[in-house]
């Protein structure tokens, strides 16, 4: 058994968003290949958790991708709900792309996977089931606010895939000693990551 | 013909599009092209803005969904782009320009005209603030009117025209902290409710251009608000000016174009 958080958005209470966070994963490259033969039984967004910044940065996408797929036509520009969450997450309209940047790679080893609860059978416990049984690696209990999500991101990746360069960063307070410059950072990251995934490709 | 019902403005509900329908929203405010409502967005502990275009009944419906979604997200890229390059306005928190939405991040506080209307409640007197009264017991004041200048200064220096530069518009950001209004205790001490970030809202006509003639329009038409909200305060307004034109290259050109665009108003084209 894995360990599951669910999530649920404001708005759509009716579907809840399971997501289980991984380390020291081995498996990958079997992960990975079975996205690749689109086994259904692996239909989940397979995300690098060193590229998810903060809880939000995670939910944004999910969000859109729940908003996208219950539009009436559905409004999905990647295959399935999972695949759009990693489509969202990138700055720009190139599915391999995102794939390469955010989806799991053959050398990911912390590893998050968030699967939508679009049919009732999909529950917190059987999504903990699969993944235990399929994920060699440790899991990690997810606090109520998510806040074991963004710890094990690498802030220059995420500033590169975005094109920050300094920008978001809060200037003019380097005589801050509490220790609270680097989650003012990421408060000013993830506030800039959400306005580029939210204009991205219109 | 007098058969037939019509409802009063009271009665007009609009009827927002999915997931918001049912969920509980307060109107926080409505203007001719949109509503702005509060409401939660990716946790339900994340307070925001939602502010929905409806559709006009009285456009050609593919003609009005094209101008809500062009209007949406320019409003939208502004507001991305100002953030980016560390300008404080809200952040951009989700959007759907098909659908006419856009959710902004919560701004706890208060605007500059109410701000101002309670320091004038408080006792301060426009008249009374001569040039010596600027260290003195009146300080806060001219500070405050510096940090807009400087703000405005700041957008202007981007490439960003705001449209609309109102005393409603900007606003003073009272509390530090995750947007949860704090109860306010009655026997709590006065807060230096003047000191505090200015952020700029509402986007809705802002443009990108980097043209002093743009830019000196924007302080025209905040002079023309500041007058009009609060008559006396031009020696006020002057500090704005000065903080203007200090606070980026360029923003003395801004100042002499001011002056053309107070002779002949706001329209250079005289059109429309």
């Amino acid at each position: 058994m894995a360990a599951v958080r669910t999530f649920s958005l404001p708005h759509y209470p009716d579907y809840p968003i399971q997501v289980a966070l991984f380390k020291d994963v081995k498996n990958a490259t079997f992960l990975r290949s079975q996205l690749l033969e689109a086994n259904a039984d692996f239909d989940y967004a397979f995300i690098d958790a060193t590229m998810i910044l903060t809880p939000l940065h995670l939910l944004h996408p999910t969000f859109l991708s729940l908003h996208l797929a219950l539009s009436t036509p559905p409004r999905l520009k990647s295959r399935t709900p999972h695949s759009e969450i990693i489509f969202r997450l990138h700055p720009n309209n190139n599915i391999g792309e995102s794939y390469r940047k955010f989806g799991i790679t053959d050398t990911t080893t912390s590893l998050i996977a968030v699967k939508l609860s679009l049919t009732p059978e999909i529950t917190s416990e059987s999504v903990a089931k699969h993944l235990g049984d399929v994920v060699e690696g440790t899991s990690v209990e997810i606090g109520e606010n998510g806040e074991q999500l963004g710890e094990m991101c690498q802030v220059s990746k995420i500033r590169k895939v975005y094109k920050l360069g300094d920008g978001g960063k809060p200037k003019g307070k380097k005589g801050v000693v509490n220790g609270d410059a680097d989650v003012d950072e990421r408060k000013q990251m993830e506030s800039v990551i959400l306005g580029i995934m939210s204009v991205k490709g219109t | 013909m007098a058969s037939i019902p019509t409802p009063g403005p009271e009665y007009t509900t609009h009827i927002l599009p999915a997931p918001f329908t049912s969920s509980p929203l307060t109107l926080l405010a409505q203007g001719a092209e949109a509503l702005v409502y509060r409401t939660t967005f990716l946790t339900p502990n994340t307070p925001c803005i939602l502010k929905y275009r409806p559709p006009k009944p009285y456009r050609h419906p593919i003609l009005d969904k094209r101008l809500t979604r062009a209007r949406l997200l320019a409003e939208a890229r502004v507001l991305v782009k100002c953030r980016r390059d560390g300008v404080k306005v809200p952040a951009v928190l989700g959007l759907d320009a098909d659908q006419g939405w856009l959710v902004l991040e919560w701004v706890e506080g208060g605007n500059v005209r109410s701000t101002l209307d309670r320091w004038v409640k408080e006792g301060g007197q426009f008249e009374k603030l001569g040039e010596s009264s600027k260290d003195g017991e009146n300080k806060d004041v001219w500070e405050f009117m510096r940090a807009i200048g400087t703000s405005v200064g700041k957008v202007h220096d981007i490439g960003v025209c705001h449209g609309d530069l109102t005393t409603s518009n900007l606003m003073v950001k009272t509390t530090e902290g995750h947007g949860q209004a704090q109860p306010q205790k009655p026997s709590a001490p006065a807060q230096p409710y003047l000191t505090g970030d200015i952020i700029l809202i509402d986007f809705g006509l802002a443009t990108q251009t980097v043209q002093d003639e743009d830019r000196a329009v924007d302080l025209y038409v905040l002079e023309r608000a500041f007058a009009a909200t609060h008559p006396g305060a031009e020696s006020l307004f002057q500090e704005v000016l000065r903080a203007y034109g200090e606070s980026y290259r360029g923003g003395r050109a801004v100042l002499k174009k001011l002056e053309d665009v107070r002779l002949r108003g706001r329209k250079r084209s005289m059109l429309g």
